[in-house]
């Protein structure tokens, strides 16, 4: 078997709370994130923050990038790092993309997380970020 | 002879029923981390219980979405079903996207489910050993059915033989004459036929086609594959999808040691594939680290001894120490 190495790709699941049908957004930043050597999970469209953790834990992700362009933002975001901690996962961070005003990016940094991605974001401020957080192999 | 010995923590947890320690010894084994050996070792003898079963075919036939309709139909009958899903890694950038969730529904706390997604990564002799030690970790945390999908083409999908015990080929209607499935070698590895978007029109003619295919073939070890119409859509034909693994399964335990040989034959292949992975490992080590191996490196280029030489000298070399270390 080949030795751990820092080739190993990052595992990132990228998925969509709520009901909002606007995937654009969040298969870009996924093949950006494939193109840049990275395994993303995509479990695409109307996930339940449960369905969401669920998938974390299963694929054993680094990271998680969550998708929302609904408004329903500071419904969902949250709930998914409360479900996170109330499973004990406390060491995939969690990034944020869509349509949130400043003031609710803040916030969601406050409570955990870890970066928020407006509209005009760069693709490779956004891998970089990914790669600079993601957790990495114990 | 090894029974004293306690378990290893990760194995503990994985029998208590901790997803997390499950989906993190996956990623050990998917990474090669020696950790995950010991733990292997450990929970070998209690694996072996469950049913594997390939679902493979071309890309775009519905897969993923007869795995779903399987899935719930599984469930239904009270097995713990667990689902591993193999997706090409890119040979450029080595990143993919691994998208067989969105195509599977399950209620989240249904701890009777398991899901990983799994790149390919390029990995010597491909797929088959990661995926191997996944089935029996999952097989270990008491998976009754194990579901393993794979991508639709080229040598992945011959692979899938050597991973489930029955295989299921996955087809649509309008895929192309019969004489695309004798080219497309998928008669090698069926063992059950499933023509999927069957509420399409031509479906009855493909389930035709191939049911005469199937009939003018010898059978393959004593099986003639069994065709059966599907629709995912409509979640038709789960039923007799089922019907016909369960008949092959039943076809293997039918005479005494078919089972068991087939499996011989397939840990056969898997212990030579790991042979060959240490022996590939540790020579390209050797040829990047040692003095006398760069030299033979530059004999054959000077053309002072042909590369079959050199391997052969490689080669015994190599054995040399390991015997003496044996005899000590």
């Amino acid at each position: 078997m080949p030795k751990p190495t820092a080739e190993t790709p990052i595992r990132v699941l990228i998925a969509k709370p709520g009901l909002d049908g606007h995937d654009r957004g969040a298969k870009v930043v996924a093949r950006a994130l494939r193109d840049a050597g990275m395994e993303v999970i995509y479990a695409g469209l109307r996930q339940t923050p449960e369905e969401i953790v669920e998938s974390a834990i299963e694929e054993d992700v680094d990271l998680i990038g969550l998708s929302c362009l609904s408004g329903a933002h500071m419904a969902l975001f949250p709930r998914v790092l409360k479900l996170l901690k109330a499973r004990k996962v406390r060491d995939v961070p969690v990034f944020a993309g869509g349509i949130i005003p400043d003031d609710d990016a803040k916030r969601l940094r406050r409570i955990g997380i870890r970066a928020v991605f407006g509209p005009g974001t760069s693709l490779e401020e956004i891998v970089r970020t990914a790669r600079g957080i993601a957790r990495r192999p114990s | 002879m090894t029974a004293a010995r306690p378990l290893p923590a990760a194995a503990r947890a994985l029998l208590r029923g901790d997803r997390r320690a499950l989906a993190r010894l996956i990623s050990q084994v998917e990474r090669g981390d020696p950790a995950v050996g010991p733990v292997l070792r450990a929970l070998h003898a209690r694996t072996g219980r469950a049913r594997v079963i390939g679902i493979t075919g071309p890309l775009g036939v519905g897969k993923s979405s007869v795995l779903n309709i399987l899935l719930a139909h599984l469930r239904e009958k009270g097995h713990r079903v667990a689902v591993v899903a193999v997706d090409p890694s890119s040979p450029f950038s080595g990143g993919s996207v691994l998208g067989d969730r969105i195509r599977i529904e399950r209620d989240p706390a249904d701890a009777g489910v398991f899901i990983r997604s799994m790149a390919s990564r390029g990995r010597s002799g491909g797929v088959s050993a990661a995926t191997r030690e996944t089935v029996r970790l999952l097989d270990a945390a008491g998976f009754d059915v194990i579901l393993v999908e794979t991508v639709g083409s080229g040598q992945v999908d011959v692979e899938i033989r050597d991973i489930a015990s029955t295989n299921v080929v996955v087809l649509v209607p309008h895929l192309g004459d019969e004489v695309q499935s004798l080219k497309a070698g998928l008669f090698e590895i069926a063992d059950v036929f499933a023509v999927n978007k069957s509420d399409l029109p031509g479906a009855e003619a493909a389930e035709k086609d191939l049911s005469e295919l199937v009939s003018l073939g010898a059978p393959r070890d004593g099986w003639r594959p069994v065709v059966v119409r599907t629709s995912a859509r409509e979640r038709t034909g789960v039923a007799e999808l089922w019907t016909a693994i369960e008949a092959h399964e039943a076809f293997l335990d039918a005479e005494p040691g078919r089972r068991a040989a087939a499996e011989r034959g397939r840990v056969a292949k898997e212990i030579v594939g790991l042979v060959q992975a240490r022996l590939a490992r540790e020579t390209s080590e050797r040829l990047a680290q040692s003095e006398d191996d760069a030299r033979l490196l530059d004999d054959v280029v000077g053309r002072r001894i042909d590369p079959r030489s050199a391997a052969d000298r490689i080669y015994e070399d190599h054995r040399k120490p390991a015997r003496r270390a044996r005899r000590k």
